[in-house]
């Protein structure tokens, strides 16, 4: 099991500090996410709808475009020069690489979401401090489920025509489910409301949680394997 | 020579079950015109929704053979990875593609229905939203199929979609559920389940089989579509590689 964990950890450094030489894909994540909140706050009309009521969906709707940005990347990196042959060579449980690809994905995905956060409260000026535990904790939860789908879409996509087109076909209706639970734990937040409220939802996403990275753990080598 | 006499045979088979398919197929759909005259004439007209409730004989069957299309797709595609037998992969394929078929009947009769009953075209309903999903969610599985040249490759990655599929429908439905009871919508009008008068259940069941029928045939049309298609790309590979 440890063993496991350092492979994956390995795994996971390695793209990590690749992305870190290059930060293009860094980079262009972020902007993304910026520009899909300026857009949305031009697609609303201010005297129509409170900017608060809007908040939510638009901060997750903005998560999930820039994570499925970011997703296309995680195995785009590994096709050039067969690095991933190489990686499929080496002494490494299955499991322990995609959880390192993983583990890279969802430090990717998280970064651009801690800096779309901020953006996100200028441009909407939305009062984050009280709620601003709880929203860390949700989006934790909302996105380990879908970022390990996307993992295993992502390691599929690569290898089809239309990659970019492929990862966004198959993703987006598994993504339904946490971006759901994740808007309404989130409108719940900002409105200060208990949580006694939001348990449903946060049971619904672990459970999300749960079930996703276990199967897809175990699909992995399904995939990658021939 | 092994290799073209295999092929011929699976050529053969397929042209076996193709006639099969077919035979079954146009059966299914002399029982469906039967299904017309059977609702439209020897059925009685439902005293609230009036003709309009018609379309429920088209509508819940094509529901039932679609649902039978996606569950199978799902058995079947654990089965492959475990088995790694290709006849699943082929079955797999064929009943996704004939299930997107009659979720595209259910989607458009539903609406037809719900325009005079509910005054809306769609509502997001936990039943409409889930059924919604699970056909882009074969969208997609099948676009991903016609993505994938290599067929050992196509047959693993549709399996793992298909099972997370599969997986995913608990938690469409329930977090959809949750969504509405949070979140009481206008109550649309909608019919309570009344117990069906014998004559109507009659005819549901009627044509739930012509359905279930229809559905066996065109899979077996398709499955022995896949079988020549595959014949086929061997036979180029053998030409090319002589």
């Amino acid at each position: 099991m440890a063993e496991s964990l350092r492979l994956a950890l390995a795994v996971a450094g390695k793209d990590i500090r690749a992305e870190l030489r290059s930060r293009t894909a860094l980079l262009s994540a972020v902007v993304f996410a910026a520009l899909v909140l300026v857009v949305f706050n031009f697609a609303r009309d201010p005297t129509a709808l409170a900017a608060t009521d809007l908040a939510p969906s638009v901060l997750w709707v903005t998560f999930a475009l820039a994570a499925m940005v970011a997703l296309n990347r995680a195995f785009t990196i590994e096709r050039e020069h067969g690095a991933l042959d190489g990686l499929l060579l080496a002494p490494l449980p299955r499991g322990a690489l995609f959880a390192g690809k993983l583990l890279a994905n969802l430090a990717f995905v998280g970064t651009v979401e801690a800096v779309t956060l901020p953006l996100f409260v200028l441009f909407f000026n939305v009062d984050l401090w009280r709620a601003l535990p709880g929203l860390i904790g949700v989006t934790a939860l909302a996105t380990i489920g879908f970022v390990s789908v996307g993992t295993i879409f992502s390691a599929m996509a690569v290898r089809t025509r239309f990659a970019e087109l492929m990862l966004p076909v198959l993703l987006l209706p598994f993504m339904v489910p946490p971006l759901i639970g994740a808007v309404q734990v989130t409108s719940r937040l900002l409105a200060g409301r208990p949580l006694s409220e939001m348990l449903g939802w946060l049971r619904l996403l672990a459970l999300y949680d749960v079930v996703f990275v276990t199967l897809c753990t175990m699909a992995f080598s399904a995939v990658v394997d021939e | 020579m092994t290799g073209s006499g295999s092929r011929t045979a699976a050529a053969s088979v397929a042209r076996t079950l193709a006639r099969r398919g077919l035979r079954i197929s146009l059966a299914a759909l002399l029982g469906l015109a039967g299904v017309y005259v059977l609702a439209l004439k020897f059925t009685p007209v439902e005293l609230r929704q009036g003709p309009a409730q018609k379309i429920f004989y088209l509508h819940v069957p094509a529901a039932w053979s679609a649902l039978i299309a996606f569950s199978l797709v799902g058995v079947t595609s654990a089965l492959y990875l475990w088995l790694h037998d290709p006849r699943l992969d082929r079955f797999a394929a064929s009943s996704a593609e004939v299930g997107v078929a009659f979720s595209a009947v259910m989607l458009t009769t539903g609406p037809i229905w719900a325009k005079p009953i509910w005054g809306t075209w769609w509502t997001w309903d936990a039943r409409l939203t889930l059924t919604l999903f699970l056909f882009f969610l074969f969208i997609g599985y099948l676009a991903l199929r016609a993505s994938v040249h290599d067929p050992e490759e196509r047959a693993r990655f549709s399996a793992v979609v298909g099972i997370l599929g599969m997986l995913l429908v608990p938690f469409i439905h329930l977090s959809v559920y949750l969504f509405r009871t949070l979140h009481p919508q206008p109550v649309v009008l909608k019919p309570s389940a009344p117990s069906l008068p014998p004559e109507m259940l009659r005819t549901l069941l009627v044509s739930t089989a012509v359905f279930t029928l229809l559905y066996v045939g065109l899979v077996t049309l398709r499955y022995a579509l896949a079988l020549a298609e595959e014949a086929r790309d061997e036979a180029a590979e053998a030409t090319d590689a002589g």
